[in-house]
């Protein structure tokens, strides 16, 4: 083996479905800059008609909360169910709720 | 022979060469499968590779119903001679590296798209149809070697130097698309078909500022290889139909 390749930086890919109104993440793939990325996606993530637009993002830009603060962040919300709109009754003839 | 059963079987011929050039090539590409430089551009070729051969499979259908005598698209692709294939050369040349299957690519999805364009008006009412959506897959195989031709040609050193080698190694085939014949002649005059060499001013807008802007130096324009839609090939064909065709003639009849 020669020396290793520079790897192409990750991209995570969002795909508006046919029916959806909102981009969905669908996975991620490698590409050099993001008008690759948009193609590759094409390829990789829309074979059978899945979408009708699409959105990269670099990996790295994107922040997130870390596992190991999953306790902290998520547990303090299970035994708060007043946070759930259950308590309001709904008045007659309320449609679309 | 009638005036018509003469057209009929010049069409039959005219859909096998289309057809022939969209198989060959989609075999080529194929080789990609699995050992393209990245596993994207692996399902990029491979796409493209599908779309070539979902034309074949229409256009060589259709061949088999004008020639009328009972071959289907498996008769046509699996059990003719490399003497019976009437694609043009380029499609056979080898992938090479990723710089030559680029401008191969380039070169002859620059020629597809006008071609479809254009046979969309065909009075052939399958040839327009396959024209008519195949154009749409074309226009993406196009724009997928531009993107890498302006990469590559105007990128590092190594791979500028790759793709101008390329291009002096594929360039002298690109003229064999625009020749016209006998054949060709007689279709375009009835609507059937689309004259070859009316093609090549669009083609060459498109392929000399892709060219221009990958700053790449034309080649000398000397030597034309040509006889492909005569039959006459190179030694590459024979591979490549070896390997395509080696299951169906081994166990005829055997499906899956």
């Amino acid at each position: 083996m020669s020396a290793p390749r520079a790897e192409w930086p990750l991209w995570e890919v969002f795909v508006r479905s046919r029916r959806g109104l909102s981009h969905q993440h669908v996975g991620s793939l490698h590409a050099p800059d993001a008008e690759l990325a948009v193609r590759n996606a094409r390829d990789v993530y829309t074979r059978r008609q899945e979408g009708v637009s699409i959105w990269v993002v670099p990996a790295a830009q994107i922040g997130a909360s870390s596992p190991d603060e999953k306790d902290a962040f998520f547990d303090p919300a299970v035994d708060k169910a007043y946070r759930h709109p259950t308590f309001y009754a709904v008045p007659e003839g309320v449609e679309h709720l | 022979m009638s005036v018509a059963a003469a057209a009929t079987e010049q069409t039959w011929v005219y859909a096998l060469r289309l057809g022939d050039d969209a198989l060959v090539l989609a075999q080529r590409l194929g080789e990609w499968s699995a050992s393209a430089p990245e596993l994207e551009e692996d399902m990029a070729l491979s796409n493209i590779a599908l779309d070539l051969l979902g034309q074949a499979r229409t256009l060589l259908t259709r061949a088999g119903e004008l020639e009328g005598a009972g071959r289907d698209e498996d008769a046509l692709a699996y059990l003719r001679n490399e003497r019976e294939f009437l694609n043009v050369l380029l499609v056979e040349q080898d992938n090479g590296d990723f710089a030559q299957t680029i401008v191969r690519q380039l070169l002859f999805s620059a020629y597809q798209h006008e071609l479809y364009g254009a046979l969309r008006a065909s009075t052939d009412p399958v040839l327009a149809g396959v024209a008519g959506k195949a154009v749409k897959e074309v226009a993406y195989h196009r724009d997928h070697a531009l993107t890498w031709t302006l990469r590559l040609g105007d990128g590092t050193d190594e791979s500028r130097a790759r793709m101008q080698r390329a291009l002096e190694r594929l360039w002298p085939y690109a003229g064999e698309l625009f020749e016209a014949d006998a054949l060709t002649d007689r279709l375009a005059a009835d609507g059937v078909a689309v004259d070859p060499a009316a093609l090549r001013p669009a083609w060459e807008a498109f392929v000399l500022d892709a060219l221009a802007r990958a700053t790449l130096t034309l080649p000398q324009d000397d030597w034309h290889p040509t006889g492909g839609r005569a039959g006459r090939h190179e030694e590459a064909l024979g591979l490549l139909l070896a390997e395509l065709q080696h299951v169906h003639r081994s166990h005829p009849g055997a499906t899956w």
